[in-house]
Formats: structure tokens, C-alpha cells, sequence
């Protein structure tokens, strides 16, 4: 073989293993899913081809609607707080003007390290009303303990778990943008007179921006698939959280526990387009913005 | 030859006296209310971990009894460690030690392939690279729990579920990874030292082996660390994959001891309480040592995904 033949040779077999299991373990699930979708198993005449009569049942289905409709509403609510909690945080590291910056830094991204399952289970401690410390104190001063487990708080509450474990994350990445940004752009401002703030919101604000775009992609992406943390809580507070809680959970609950097979692949591919159309109205938006 | 002073030593003092450029830019200025602010951000990042670890020192009796916040008159915390990794047979040694195996094969593996994968499309050009790459990108907003259950049934008719594989072989492909990589490889590995090599009349794969990985290590070091993150706090697959508890990983283990010790109540399982708390600051121990350790590769890397897009 001619070195110029094995050049070109090279290329795909260098992205040959990726494709190949690419292909195998996202693609063929993907398609599977979207193949289950189109079948019904009946009592009377086993699996049958019903084409798009799943889909039709879970636009209609208000257990399916109210669990997105949730995860929406977590999504509108929980990050944009994340986000801008992660970019102050990022913007005070850059600025120079702290104090114990390397151990504030890695003390605030430090839950990233921890399972969600963990960091579930220990926010359900915490908030519960037997030995939880909020609740120890609001009783060692006479007050009513907060009930961050009832109804009206849950998704606050979940809100909470899912803050603490991501903010230091994002914030890592929007700060590592923020490292890569030339001197000699802030010499230029500050020669022309901008102060601290200006140069944060003239020529921090639009450097970051790609790094924003990727960690909202991210945080769409998250909030819609949420499960490990409301699957947990649900066993403290099973009156509270339902098996459709949020769409994920009730594929979950479709598939292991009401065996419907069929239906969970059809809800799965309808969450997964859910989140790419989410997405990619992120990328629009943002795109449509830089290009005016 | 006194004309041949090192200019550092005539230099101004002012000048002399600034370290790097890097750093100038903030000299001394501190603030100490923004220190304050961020001290009591931090406080509240740290809170659960504080209430963890003085909480892991109890027993379930003195979990209800005193202060979440601070210790009770007998810490105990060996008790529970000991307690912890001999409960059912020493079943938690095995969660570690699954968790470690599946972590760390599907972390290697995902960050060779995507590597490879990342640095072939940076640096050749063949028929369909360009589609290949797009589908590769548009699956990076695919939910992996979305293909979770599918995944399930396929792998339930391959006989796959219930082994190891049902969990490695899923963390293997990561698509945000191998596009990390080609910006990485674009960038780290300049085609000059390609040519040089090739015209050395080094081989393709050696030139990869040898050469490129050696460039490529920040940007492997992170795809590795954050899948290793990844696999280690993975909680859906395996949930649905696997049923035999000596195979569960950490996660699973400790959600099924957490229902155990909210089922049992105060009854026969109520020291499992104390074993849940324990367990989870055990599991969290080794993830935290690594990124504190790794930390200067995977902030460098990150960098590189931020910035380009």
C-alpha cells in the first residue's frame, strides 16, 4: 500500500470505533424506540401495528402534559437563577479582588463531585421534620417548621438540590472562558476610561457568550430529563410526588412498572424531541441575537 | 562584553517589581465585602457536606436526639464505617468496587475513542466527514435518559441486562466529548509536526500512539475525568439495568439502603439510617480527591469547549 493510500485510509479508521458504537448504542436505540412506538401489545392479538395512535394518546395524555409542563416551569424558574448565580460567582473569581479566591473556587464546584443520588438523599435529610437541622431549629424557637417537603415547596425544593449541584460547575465553565480572554482587551477599555463594571458588561459579558450558549444547552438538556432527584425524594414524600411527576419518571414508571412497553418508548422519543426542539430554539435565539 | 547586561537587571524597579502580565491586572486590590459575599455563597455550597460528615459520627438514635449541626456526646464514627462496609456480607465493598470497575473502563474507553474519533476529523479530510460530524453533533442534545429504555429493551433481547456491559458499554460513546476533542486536536496538534513525522516515514497509527495522544493530554485528561464523573454518578441506567445487588454501583446501593431505612422506621432496620449517611460520604470521598488533584487538566480543557463554538 502507498503511504499516500494509507493516508487516506487513515481518517476513518481513526473515527471508525466511535461511529461503530455510536451507530450500535444511540442510533439503534434512537430507532428502536421510534420502531416500538408504531405497536401496540394487545390481550387479544398480540402486537399489533396501531402507526401513530400512540403518539395521538400521549399528546392527549394529562399525566404526560403535566409532567412537562413541570419541568418546564422548573426549567423557566431554576436556570436562570443557576446561571446567573454561576456567572456573578465567575465574574467575582476573574475580578481579582478576592480574597482565598482557589478556595472559594473549588469549594463552590466541589458538590459537582457529588452523586445526585447523594445530594438528593442528603437535601431529603435535611429538609425533613424528624432530625432535619431546619426544622430541629425552627422547634428549638417555638416556630412552625418549614414544611420544604409539602406540595407547594417541592419543586423549590427540588429547585434547590439541582442549584447546588450545578452552579459550581457552570461557574467553572463560564470562569475558564473568562481566563482565555487577551489582556490587552481590558488595557484598551480601561485606557478608555471604563471602570470595573463597564468592562464586565462591555467586554466580559459578549466573550462569555459561547460559553453561556453551552452551559444553557446543558442546563435545557438537564431539566428536562430530571429523575434521580425527584425519584428519591419521592420515597420521603411519596404523597407529593407521583410516578408522572416529571416526564421522565413516568416513561420510568410506564416501562418497569406498568410493563408498557410500547408507550414508554413512545414517550421517551417524544421527551427526547421535546429537549432537541428546546434546544435548538436555544441556538436560534442566541444566534438570531449575535448576527442582528 | 558589559554591553551584554540581561536587560532585567537594568530594568525600572516598577517594572521589575510586576510579576506576569496575567497578574498585574489586579495587583493588590482586595475587596473585603465581595470576599464576605463569596465566603457566605461558599458556606451555603458547603453547609451539606459539613452536615454530612458531623452526621456520619452518629448513630441513628443520635440522629433524632441532638443537633444536626454540630456532634453528639458519642461520635462513632469508625463504628459506622466498620458497620457500613460489613452490612449484608460486606455488600457495599462491592458497590465501591463496581462503581470504580464501570467508572473507570467506561472512562478510559470513552475518552480514547473520542480521541481518536476527535482527532481524525480534525486532522483528515474523506468522503462524508462532514456528515458524520453532524449527526455526532446534533446526538450531543439527545438525552441520554431519553435512550435509556430503549437501550433497556435492546439490550434485554441481546441478553446484555444484568451484566457489567449494560453500563459500560452505553458510557463509551460520548458525543460531547469527541466534539471537545476536535477542537482540542485542531488546535493541540499542529500539522507541521504531522508532515514531519510522516516524511520521518512514521506510520499513521504511530504517529497517533507516539505523538498526537502526548498533545492531546489536557483535553483527554478532561473528557476522561468527566465521564468518569459521569458513569461514577449515574443512577437511571443502572436502576433499570441491572437487578442483582452485587452489581449495583454505589448509587444504586445506597438509593435501596435509603428505602430500607424509610421503610423500617424505627423498627428492625433502624440503624440502616446511619449506614445511608455514612455510605453516601464514603462514596463522594474519591471523586473529590481526584478533581482536587486533576484539577489543572480539566479547567484547561473546559476552557477549550467554552470558547470555541
Amino acid at each position: 500500500m502507498s503511504a499516500v493510500r494509507r493516508r487516506r485510509m487513515a481518517g476513518p479508521l481513526f473515527v471508525a470505533p466511535f461511529l461503530t458504537l455510536f451507530l450500535l448504542l444511540f442510533l439503534a436505540p434512537l430507532g428502536y424506540a421510534a420502531y416500538l412506538s408504531l405497536f401496540q401489545n394487545r390481550l387479544i392479538g398480540g402486537n399489533v401495528f396501531v402507526g401513530l395512535d400512540n403518539y395521538t394518546q400521549a399528546l392527549g395524555d394529562p399525566q404526560l402534559l403535566h409532567g412537562v409542563g413541570r419541568v418546564a416551569l422548573f426549567f423557566v424558574i431554576q436556570v436562570p437563577l443557576m446561571l446567573l448565580l454561576a456567572l456573578l460567582f465567575a465574574l467575582a473569581l476573574d475580578s481579582g479582588l478576592l480574597r482565598l479566591a482557589r478556595l472559594i473556587r473549588l469549594g463552590i464546584f466541589v458538590p459537582y463531585a457529588v452523586p445526585s443520588v447523594v445530594a438528593a438523599l442528603m437535601w431529603g435529610y435535611l429538609y425533613g421534620p424528624d432530625f432535619g437541622p431546619f426544622a430541629q431549629l425552627s422547634h428549638d424557637l417555638g416556630l412552625p417548621a418549614p414544611d420544604f417537603l409539602s406540595d407547594g415547596w417541592m419543586l423549590g425544593s427540588l429547585a434547590n438540590i439541582v442549584t447546588w449541584e450545578f452552579v459550581g460547575y457552570n461557574m467553572i465553565i463560564l470562569y475558564a472562558a473568562l481566563r482565555t480572554i487577551p489582556q490587552e482587551l481590558y488595557e484598551a477599555a480601561a485606557m478608555d476610561g471604563a471602570g470595573a463594571w463597564r468592562i464586565a458588561w462591555s467586554v466580559k459579558l459578549p466573550a462569555l457568550k459561547p460559553a453561556l450558549l453551552l452551559t444553557l444547552l446543558f442546563s435545557v438538556i438537564g431539566s428536562f430529563q430530571l429523575f434521580n432527584e425527584p425519584n428519591l425524594l419521592m420515597k420521603i414524600a411519596p404523597d407529593v410526588i407521583s410516578s408522572s411527576y416529571t416526564a421522565n419518571l413516568y416513561a420510568y414508571s410506564l416501562a418497569f412498572t406498568g410493563q408498557q412497553v410500547n408507550y414508554a418508548a413512545t414517550v421517551s422519543f417524544l421527551l427526547g424531541l421535546v429537549i432537541v426542539f428546546a434546544s435548538y430554539a436555544v441556538l436560534l435565539t442566541a444566534n438570531r441575537r449575535r448576527t442582528p | 562584553m558589559t554591553t551584554t547586561t540581561p536587560p532585567a537587571t537594568t530594568a525600572p524597579k516598577a517594572t521589575a517589581a510586576e510579576p506576569t502580565p496575567r497578574r498585574t491586572r489586579h495587583r493588590s486590590r482586595r475587596s473585603t465585602p465581595l470576599t464576605i459575599a463569596m465566603l457566605a455563597a461558599l458556606g451555603y455550597f458547603l453547609l451539606p457536606l459539613c452536615w454530612l460528615l458531623i452526621a456520619s459520627t452518629k448513630s441513628t438514635q443520635d440522629l433524632f436526639n441532638s443537633f444536626g449541626l454540630w456532634f453528639s456526646h458519642a461520635p462513632q464514627l469508625l463504628t459506622n464505617v466498620k458497620e457500613t462496609f460489613t452490612q449484608d456480607d460486606g455488600v457495599f465493598v462491592h458497590w465501591l468496587l463496581n462503581t470504580a470497575l464501570y467508572a473507570v473502563v467506561s472512562a478510559l474507553g470513552a475518552a480514547l475513542l473520542a480521541a481518536a474519533g476527535g482527532y481524525g476529523f480534525a486532522k483528515f479530510r474523506f468522503r462524508g466527514d462532514r456528515l458524520a460530524f453532524n449527526l455526532v453533533l446534533g446526538a450531543v442534545m439527545v438525552p441520554t435518559t431519553a435512550l435509556a429504555i430503549p437501550t433497556y429493551l435492546l439490550f434485554a433481547k441481546a441478553g446484555l441486562v444484568n451484566t457489567p456491559w449494560a453500563i459500560i458499554l452505553p458510557s463509551l460513546v460520548n458525543p460531547f466529548g469527541l466534539y471537545l476533542m476536535r477542537i482540542y486536536a485542531a488546535d493541540a496538534v499542529p500539522d507541521s509536526l504531522l508532515e514531519a513525522a510522516r516524511i520521518d516515514g512514521a506510520g499513521e497509527a504511530r504517529i497517533f500512539f507516539r505523538i498526537a495522544l502526548r498533545l492531546l493530554g489536557p483535553g483527554l485528561v478532561t473528557v476522561l475525568l468527566f465521564t468518569l464523573v459521569a458513569t461514577w454518578n449515574n443512577y437511571f441506567l443502572p436502576l433499570i439495568m441491572l437487578n442483582d445487588p452485587n452489581l449495583y454501583p454505589i448509587t444504586v446501593g445506597l438509593a435501596s439502603w435509603a428505602a430500607q431505612a424509610q421503610n423500617g422506621g424505627a423498627g428492625a432496620s433502624s440503624d440502616m439510617l446511619a449506614l445511608v449517611v455514612t455510605g453516601s460520604l464514603l462514596s463522594i470521598v474519591p471523586l473529590v480527591v481526584a478533581f482536587l488533584m486533576l484539577q489543572r487538566y480539566w479547567q484547561s480543557g473546559l476552557a477549550a469547549g467554552g470558547v470555541k463554538q
